[in-house]
C-alpha cells in the first residue's frame, strides 16, 4: 500500500574510507526537519565526527519552504554551506521540496523523501510528474511516511520514519548509533514517546533495508 | 577545565559573553541576532548571577541602557540585527566619544541575501564611522573566544567594541570548546564625570582623545591573533584577503599554497595588506557583505595594483554568470557577485575553479512563500480591510515590519508599504499631508512601541486624517514570540498620546465579529482626524506553546 518507493537506491555501503557526508535537509515550515538535524547531530557528536549545521530560521510564519545544510566529516569542516553538486543526500519531508535542491545533489548522491505532497500553494505541480521526476534520478527512495506513521499509530513521528529510511545511507554513522540518539533526544519526553519514535525509526529503516 | 558544546554562532557568542563576566544583555529581537539574548535568558549561570536579559523596547533604549551599565563599571552586551544599528546610531556614535568604563560590546548581525531583512547594509561601515575596534569572527569557536578579548580591549582602550556577525555564522551550529566563567566586574561607577557630559567644551576634548587613540586601535588589529597570513613566502600570481566567514569558503576550495590574509579584527591591518601585496601580483578580496575591505585595499595599494572582488573583475565577460542580477540577468561587475551572500560556489568560481551543479534545476518546482499561520488574527484584520478596500478603491493601506508584511502577498494583497520599524504611521501621515484620503496604517503591537508611538503623537498633534490599526497579538511574533514591551498598555498609551476616547476601539478579530469590525472601520475611516482600532488576539504560535506547557504542567 505504501510501498511506492523508487526502485533505484544504491546498496547501502559500510563506512570504510568515507570521509564526509553532506546532507541537504528540507521540507515545509513546521514539518520537523530541525528535529531530524538534532538527532543526526547528536549521533555524530557521540561518534566523534566533526559537524556543521546551517539552518535558516527567523520567519515564524508557517508554510514556507525550509532547509538546513548538515555536514559531517572525519576531518574539520570549513564551509557552513554545501556547494552545488556536493550533497551526498537530499533528505526531504516533502517531494517537491526534494526537487528544489537538485542542483546541490552530487553525481552519486541519493534522494530520500516523503512521497506525500504538502499542497498549500495554488500552483502546486502535478503530483505524478513530481514523483516521476524523483524516480528518474539515479538514486532515490520515497515513501508515504505520514501514511505509515498514521497507520501505525505514530502520527507525530513521520520525520523519524524518514530518518530511519535515511539511516542506511548515512554511511559515517551506524543505524544503531542513530537509533540510540533517537532514544536520547526523546528521553526527556518520557518512555512512551521514546518507544513510539524507536518504532517509527525501525519502520523507516526496514523499508530501506528490505527492498 | 574545558568542555565541548554544540552551539549556534549566536549561542557561542552569548556563552562567551557570560563566561567573560557579562552583567547585562540589552537587545530588541531581530533575525539573525535573537538567539543570543534568548540563550542568556535561559542560561542557568545567567539566572544564578542575575544577569540582566529582559528585552528592550528598541535598539536605541538597548544601547543607552548598556552604556549606563558600563558607566557603573559592569560589562554589557548590546545585540541587534543590522538595521537596528540605524535605530541606535545616535547613542552608538556618541558612546565612542564618551568612551566606556565597564567593557561594552555591540553585536550587529548582518543579513546578506536578505533572508529576513529589508536591506544588505554592512555594519562594518558603522565601526569605521565610529572609529572603534571591530571584530568579525569566522566561526563559532572564534565567536566564543573573541567576545572575551573584545571586552578586554574595550576596557583597555575605554572604547565600545563592535562585533559583526552574518546570518550563516549566527544560525550555524558547530562544536565549541568552552572555558570556565570569569567573575563579573565589581560595581565601580566612573569617577571621570566630565567625559559623559558632551557639551561642546567636553565633546571636543573627548573627540580629540578618540582621534589620538587611533594609533592604539590600529595596533591592536595589527597584533591581533585573529588576523594572520598563510603561505607568504615566494612570489605568487594571486593572493587572497578573506574576512570573517569568507575565509571558510576560501579554505574549502582554494588550492594549497595560495597566500591568504585572514581578517577578523579591524581596522584593516595596513602592514599585513602591504606584505601580501608585495608577494602577489594580484589580490582577490573575499568578504561577506558590501565591498568594505575591497575599497580600503584599493586605497592602500593605489590605482595601479590590481585588486579584484565585488567591484572589479571580469566586467563584460559573458561567460561569467555568477555576477548577474537575479531578476534581470544584467551583469554586475566583479568576480564575486555584488549582492547576496557569499557561497562556496561563488568563491570557487572567483578562484577560477571548476565546480557547480551536476543536475539541472527540476522542472516540477514552484516557489513556496511563507504564509500567515492558519488562525492568525492578522488574517481576520486583512480580511476586514480587504472588504473595505474593495468598497473604497481610492483608499491606501500602509504597512510595517512584522508577520503582517505578508499582507502584501496573495491572497490578501492589502498592504502597500513596509519600509522600516514604525513607518506605517508616519508614511500615512505624510501622504495625508499631501492630500490622500482615506488612509489606513497597519502596525503590530511590538513595532508600535519600538518606533510607532512618536509618529502617532505627530499625527495626533496635527489631527491627521488617518486610521491606525494596531494589530495586537501580545508578542513580538515574527522573531518567534518574544515579550512585547507594551503588553496590556496599548489603550492607555494611545489615550495618553491624545487619541480621542470615542475614536479608539478595541476589537477581537475573529470571523464572527467581522461585521462589527467592518462597521467600525467604515465609520472611522471617514473621520477627519486620528482614529485607532486595536484588534487583540494572541499569536497562534505563542498560544500553542502556552497550551502545551499548561498541559505538561498538569500532567506532571
Ligand atoms: S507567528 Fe503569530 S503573528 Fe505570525 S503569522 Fe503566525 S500566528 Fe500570526
Amino acid at each position: 500500500m505504501h510501498a511506492d518507493a523508487g526502485p533505484q537506491a544504491p546498496p547501502p555501503e559500510t563506512g570504510e574510507g568515507i570521509m564526509k557526508l553532506d546532507i541537504k535537509l528540507c521540507g515545509v515550515g513546521g514539518q520537523g526537519i530541525l528535529s531530524i538535524a538534532t538527532i543526526i547531530a547528536e549521533a555524530a557528536t557521540e561518534a566523534g565526527l566533526h559537524l556543521k549545521q546551517a539552518e535558516v530560521h527567523g520567519m515564524s510564519q508557517r508554510g514556507g519552504d525550509v532547509q538546513s545544510d548538515l555536514r559531517l566529516s572525519t576531518e574539520p569542516i570549513w564551509s557552513d554551506l554545501i556547494a552545488k553538486g556536493g550533497a551526498d543526500m537530499i533528505l526531504s519531508m516533502e517531494p517537491m521540496e526534494a526537487l528544489r535542491y537538485l542542483p546541490y545533489l552530487a553525481e552519486d548522491g541519493v534522494i530520500v523523501t516523503s512521497s506525500k505532497p504538502f499542497v498549500n500553494i495554488p500552483n502546486y505541480p502535478d503530483e505524478a510528474a513530481v514523483l516521476a521526476e524523483i524516480d528518474a534520478m539515479p538514486h532515490s527512495v520515497r515513501l508515504d511516511i505520514e501514511g505509515i506513521a498514521r497507520d501505525n499509530g505514530l502520527p507525530k513521528s513521520a520525520n523519524v520514519v524518514l530518518l530511519g529510511m535515511a539511516a542506511p545511507f548515512i554511511k559515517l554513522i551506524e543505524p544503531q548509533q542513530l537509533r540510540a540518539a533517537v532514544a536520547r533526544i526523546f528521553a526527556p519526553k518520557g518512555e512512551a514517546v521514546v518507544a513510539a519514535n524507536l518504532k517509527a525509526f525501525d519502520l523507516g529503516l526496514n523499508h530501506s533495508q528490505n527492498k | 577545565m574545558s568542555e565541548k558544546r554544540l552551539l549556534l554562532g549566536d549561542e557561542a557568542l552569548a556563552l562567551g559573553a557570560l563566561h567573560a563576566g557579562l552583567s547585562g544583555v540589552y537587545a530588541y529581537p531581530g533575525t539573525p541576532s535573537t538567539e543570543i539574548t534568548e540563550f542568556i535568558q535561559n542560561n542557568p549561570l545567567a539566572k544564578e548571577r542575575g544577569v540582566h536579559s529582559r528585552w528592550c523596547t528598541n535598539e536605541k533604549t538597548a544601547m543607552e541602557t548598556a552604556l549606563g551599565m558600563s558607566y557603573a563599571g559592569k560589562r554589557a552586551l548590546v545585540c541587534m540585527k543590522h538595521v537596528g544599528m540605524n535605530v541606535c546610531a545616535d547613542p552608538f556614535m556618541n558612546a565612542a566619544s564618551t568612551g566606556v568604563n565597564g567593557g561594552l560590546v555591540v553585536l550587529s548581525a548582518d543579513d546578506p541575501s536578505m533572508h529576513s531583512s529589508q536591506n544588505e547594509q554592512d555594519s562594518r561601515f558603522y565601526g569605521k564611522f565610529a572609529m572603534i575596534p571591530m571584530f568579525e569572527p569566522s566561526n563559532q569557536q572564534e565567536a566564543y573566544d573573541m567576545v572575551a578579548d573584545a571586552f578586554e580591549l574595550s576596557e583597555a582602550l575605554q572604547l565600545p567594541v563592535l562585533m559583526r556577525f552574518v546570518t550563516r555564522l549566527a544560525h550555524s551550529r558547530a562544536a565549541v570548546k568552552v572555558n570556565e566563567a570569569r567573575e563579573e566586574n565589581p560595581f565601580n561607577p566612573d569617577k571621570d564625570l566630565s567625559r559623559w557630559v558632551l557639551i561642546p567644551l567636553n565633546a571636543r576634548r573627548q573627540y580629540a582623545k578618540l582621534v589620538s587613540l587611533q594609533a592604539r586601535v590600529e595596533q591592536s588589529a595589527e597584533d591581533s591573533p585573529y588576523n594572520w597570513t598563510e603561505n607568504l613566502d615566494g612570489k605568487h600570481p594571486l593572493g587572497i584577503i578573506a574576512t570573517g566567514i569568507g575565509y571558510n569558503y576560501v579554505k574549502e576550495s582554494a588550492p594549497a599554497g595560495i597566500p591568504i590574509l585572514k581578517i577578523s579584527q579591524y581596522p584593516l591591518p595596513v602592514s599585513k595588506v602591504k606584505a601580501l601585496a608585495a608577494s602577489c601580483e594580484k589580490i582577490l578580496v573575499v568578504e561577506d557583505g558590501q565591498p568594505f575591505v575591497e575599497e580600503l585595499v584599493k586605497g592602500i595599494l593605489g590605482a595601479d595594483y590590481p585588486v579584484i572582488g565585488k567591484l572589479t573583475g571580469r566586467t563584460g565577460d559573458k561567460a561569467n554568470t555568477i555576477g548577474r542580477m537575479p531578476l534581470t540577468g544584467e551583469l554586475i561587475d566583479g568576480v564575486l557577485p555584488r549582492m547576496g551572500e557569499l557561497t562556496p560556489d561563488s568563491v570557487a568560481a572567483a578562484l577560477g575553479l571548476k565546480s557547480g551543479p551536476v543536475f539541472s534545476p527540476a522542472k516540477n518546482v514552484m516557489p513556496r512563500p511563507p504564509q500567515l499561520c492558519q488562525g492568525c488574527g492578522h488574517r481576520d484584520v486583512f480580511a476586514a480591510l480587504g472588504f473595505i478596500a474593495n468598497e473604497f478603491p481610492d483608499s491606501r493601506i500602509f504597512g510595517d515590519i512584522g508577520c503582517y508584511a505578508l499582507g502584501f502577498l496573495p491572497p490578501f494583497r492589502t498592504i502597500e508599504s513596509c519600509v522600516d520599524m514604525g513607518s506605517a504611521i508616519t508614511l500615512a501621515k505624510g501622504a495625508a499631508d499631501a492630500g490622500m484620503f482615506p488612509i489606513f496604517c497597519v502596525i503590530g503591537d511590538s513595532t508600535f512601541t519600538h518606533s510607532g508611538m512618536t509618529g502617532l503623537l505627530d499625527a495626533v498633534n496635527e489631527n491627521s486624517p488617518i486610521t491606525v490599526i494596531i494589530s495586537d497579538n501580545f508578542t513580538t511574533a515574527m522573531t518567534g514570540g518574544q515579550d512585547s514591551a507594551g503588553l496590556n498598555k496599548y489603550e492607555a498609551i494611545c489615550l495618553a498620546l491624545g487619541v480621542e476616547r470615542e475614536h479608539l476601539h478595541l476589537v477581537v478579530p475573529v470571523p464572527k465579529n467581522m461585521e462589527e469590525i467592518k462597521a467600525i472601520i467604515r465609520k472611522e475611516m471617514m473621520y477627519k482626524g486620528v482614529s485607532v482600532i486595536i484588534p487583540q488576539r494572541e499569536c497562534m504560535q505563542t498560544l500553542g506553546r502556552r497550551l502545551r506547557r499548561q498541559k505538561q504542567e498538569k500532567e506532571s
